[in-house]
């Protein structure tokens, strides 16, 4: 049931990705597929009834640390990809502002029309 | 737990398609704060508050990124809405693409048991048991972000420096060529 969500919220970045004609909101379908994945990747490292990988005691009510908390991997991996993912949407935010500078708007199918008019 | 995990994604999946959805930009913009928000919530609710914490940060930053972009030239809503021959594209794939995410689904192990108890001597476990006495940290993501797996570290400052750098290129009001034909440089930064 979790994981078919998280795949909803992926399907519904997709589902922007390829209608919207605003570059902006392709840059939201982009950040919303992101979530969608990280939130998959920590989800396979959950258990049920797990505490975060922190060590405050070694044994938590007869059971061994190791085999209570949730595993640490995904989630180190997950935080660097949060914060690629600023980097990468900066990028694109600027692109974007570029693209608003020469062409005036944000439409991708009216930029292409004013390129196909000035080949002419 | 899992209840309140389902109630955040549906709450995300809604926000998502509010910010598909609207016109005006600057509710897409809030809305997909509301995705990202609720990320953070799902993470904390996931044992996993490093991750919230940054996710949050993240979110701000890019908040304001985004309103910068709207707001801040001048651009308040969209100028027209799709086609309906590429709406009927786009959910023919995204269904295609749930349906086969689905369907794969059913290799994985249960919602609430991790794979790495089903690997014979998986990375996680080693780090989980042997990680304080081997970096003495106490919060184990750090110690695997910081010490065993530093060079992914490595790689992601690398990563950012060139995005910022991307980003400086592009956002510089004139280029190298523009300078020298103005005449003799005169206006140097």
């Amino acid at each position: 049931m979790v994981y078919v969500l998280c795949a909803m919220l992926l399907c519904v970045g997709i589902f922007g990705l390829i209608s919207q004609k605003n570059v902006i909101k392709i840059i939201i379908s982009i950040s919303i597929m992101e979530n969608a994945v990280n939130l998959f990747l920590v989800v396979i490292g959950y258990r049920r009834g797990g505490i975060a990988p922190i060590i405050t005691e070694r044994i938590y009510e007869g059971v061994q640390f190791a085999e209570k908390a949730v595993d640490p991997l995904p989630q180190a991996m997950v935080l660097t990809s949060i914060v690629i993912g600023l980097g990468v949407m900066a990028l694109m935010v600027t692109m974007a502002l570029r693209i608003y500078h020469v062409h005036g708007t944000y439409d991708i199918t009216e930029i292409l029309k004013s390129r196909k008019k000035a080949e002419q | 737990m899992e209840l309140l995990l389902i109630f955040m994604l549906l709450f995300m999946i809604l926000a998502g398609i509010v910010a598909l959805w609207t016109d005006e930009l600057l509710s897409a913009v809030i809305a997909v704060g509301a995705v990202g928000i609720g990320t953070s919530v799902a993470f904390l609710l996931l044992g996993a508050p490093d991750l919230a914490i940054t996710q949050i940060v993240v979110e701000v930053v890019a908040l304001v990124l985004l309103i910068k972009v709207t707001i801040g030239v001048g651009v308040r809503t969209t100028s027209g809405t799709p086609s309906p021959k590429r709406l009927r594209l786009a959910a023919a794939v995204s269904v295609l693409l749930l349906l086969v995410m689905v369907r794969s689904f059913t290799g994985l192990p249960e919602f609430g048991s991790p794979v790495m108890e089903r690997v014979d001597d998986a990375p996680s476990i080693v780090y989980l048991e042997e990680g304080l006495e081997r970096t003495g940290s106490a919060n184990q993501v750090m110690s695997v972000l910081l010490d065993f797996r530093a060079y992914d570290t490595l790689g992601e400052a690398t990563v950012i420096f060139t995005a910022v750098f991307g980003a400086l290129v592009l956002l510089r009001k004139k280029g190298k060529k523009d300078r020298e034909d103005a005449d003799g440089g005169e206006d140097e930064e």
